[in-house]
């Protein structure tokens, strides 16, 4: 049984068991509170699936690609879970939760803002019934995405989904995604030549 | 029965800061801190802090919890700055709380993170005497406070109306080529220099400033003051007097800051003062607030240094004067709030 959280769009926590399913699942798909509902969320799935944190077997979580702040939100929220608990945590690639359902080559979007997308290319599900990510993730001006692959443009990320695909992961035993989160964007990009310095102050 | 643990974290500005005391002892105080990643750029680039924060956060945990000697099962309530700081760097350590207290099965208590630098002191041997006054100065914030009840009642007297004291040692360092962070610095190259060489001018000090901003601060007119001066020297094919330059700005920022805060002692009939704040490492800050106090029959208070600076101790210690006084958790739903005032000392 895992808690699974993920912040790469709007905010979601689901708990999920391999057997059972889904057992609770809240999502929000406003990008503006992930760090205020996290507490909540996580509080109330717990209840509705009638779990305490040591029986959970491990936390997974959604690496992005995903907006800086929001995303941070989550993966903060399951190391320090996990933690406290003492289990694990497990990452996934959380447009990879968005392809465990295309079955056909696709290429998943999402909103990077700043007038960019994010997006990773698929070839449908391997015979564990896992995406198989071919291309990405990536960051892209609109007219620059890549093309091949029916585009799927996705407004949020289930955290059950991202969850289901972390037990099938373990039970197929393949490697989980790496630790570190998907910013792909430096993080001196909002500095501006105001405070990089050097000007003169008299003309 | 002793005192409850509680375990404070502290992401406002660039050091992940994890504390916990018993009550108002000290049993760990750990900070891993951003400070060089923040180098190339001469000062907080707040995307470099919040990244730094989410790496720091679980060995940062793990060296309090062994510091301590304590374990998870022993801590029995969470506490966490929830503002004023950095937005996104305030998130990282606001999501953790809420998650460490969820799986401890814990109360969480969101705390004001200027209200912390005074609650550092109820950790030093002396007993916190109030009302004081408190002065506190870092790079992210220059606020000088009346404490007359560290959970009930604190007013905010005066602050910065633009930068911060600390951000304008970094602003100044830049400008002559000294290096990051700027107080240290600044510090450094002053030793030698002439404080009385260069007279900057005093923000806010003015008698017509007086009236509106009588405990409010500026620093940006000081910053664009000492670059006028040493791009007009460089204009002239002149040598700049380094040393002479940081003297005479380290002791326009350290006359302002102590001249305001002792006023405010006199001025309210309050006979202590509390510095707090990073920039309280400052030597020159230190001295003149020493000699000033005494002169004015004010007793100063100055926590150990690592107090001084932001940590999750402070944090952990407002948390554990919160509990103690029998005040309800936070709750869960609580946001980050980058310009929480200070008289919201819980959320
Ligand atoms: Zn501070």
């Amino acid at each position: 049984m895992l808690l699974a959280i993920d912040t790469s769009a709007g905010t979601s926590v689901a708990v999920v068991d391999r057997d059972a399913g889904v057992l609770a699942e809240l999502s929000t798909d406003d990008t503006r509170r992930h760090a205020e509902v996290i507490g909540p969320f996580i509080a109330q799935a717990l209840e509705q699936a009638d779990v305490t944190a040591q029986r959970l077997s491990a936390v997974a979580v959604g690496t992005g690609p995903g907006p800086f702040t929001g995303l941070r939100v989550g993966l903060a929220a399951a190391r320090a879970f996990a933690f406290g608990a003492g289990k694990p945590v497990v990452h996934v690639v959380s447009h990879d939760a968005i392809a465990a359902t295309l079955t056909a080559p696709a290429l998943v979007v999402t909103d990077a803002r700043r007038r960019e997308l994010y997006w990773t290319a698929y070839d449908g599900l391997d015979a564990d019934g896992l995406p198989i990510r071919v291309d990405g993730p990536g960051l892209a001006k609109p007219d620059e995405l890549p093309t091949g692959r029916e585009r799927h443009d996705a407004a949020t990320v289930s955290a059950a989904a991202l969850g289901l695909l972390a037990e099938a992961t373990w039970a197929a035993g393949r490697d989980f995604a790496s630790s570190e989160p998907l910013y792909l964007r430096s993080p001196d990009v909002t500095i501006s030549a105001a405070t990089t310095g050097g000007r003169r102050v008299t003309q | 029965m002793s005192a409850p643990i509680v375990l404070g974290i502290e992401t406002s500005c660039d050091e992940t800061g994890v504390g916990i005391v018993r009550g108002t002892e000290l049993l760990a105080n750990v900070i891993a801190s951003s400070m060089d990643e923040h180098a190339r750029y001469g000062g907080v680039v707040p995307e470099v802090a919040a990244r730094a924060h989410l790496e720091a956060l679980t060995p940062t945990l793990t060296e309090a919890l062994e510091r301590a000697d304590v374990t998870l099962a022993d801590i029995d309530a969470v506490a966490v700055t929830s503002g004023p700081g950095l937005a996104g760097a305030l998130m990282v350590g606001v999501g953790a709380a809420k998650a460490l207290a969820l799986s401890l099965g814990k109360p969480l208590y969101a705390v004001n993170h200027l209200v912390g630098h005074v609650g550092a002191d109820v950790l030093s041997e002396e007993e916190l005497e109030l009302p004081t006054v408190a002065l506190l100065v870092s790079g992210g914030h220059t606020s000088l406070l009346l404490v007359r009840d560290l959970i009930d009642d604190v007013e905010l007297l005066g602050e910065t109306i633009d930068d911060a004291a600390g951000e304008a040692f970094d602003k100044v360092a830049r400008l002559l080529g000294l290096g990051y962070p700027g107080g240290p610095a600044i510090d450094r190259a002053a030793a030698d220099g002439d404080p009385t060489a260069i007279r900057f001018p005093r923000g806010l000090t003015q008698p017509k400033d007086l009236e509106r901003h009588r405990y409010d601060f500026s620093f940006s007119g000081l910053k664009t003051a000492v670059a006028r001066w040493v791009e007009k020297r460089q204009d002239a094919g002149e040598d700049v007097p380094v040393a002479d330059v940081a003297a005479g700005f380290r002791e326009a920022v350290v006359d302002v800051l102590t001249q305001k805060a002792i006023a405010a002692c006199t001025d309210l009939g309050v006979p202590r003062l509390l510095l707090g704040g990073g920039v309280v490492a400052n030597r020159r800050l230190r001295e003149v607030a020493q000699e000033r106090a005494d002169a004015a029959g004010v007793a100063l208070r100055i926590p150990p240094l690592d107090l001084c600076t932001d940590n999750g101790a402070m944090i952990a210690a407002l948390g554990a004067q919160l509990a103690a006084a029998g005040r309800a958790p936070s709750g869960l739903d609580f946001a980050a709030d980058s310009t929480l005032p200070v008289t919201t000392v819980q959320v």
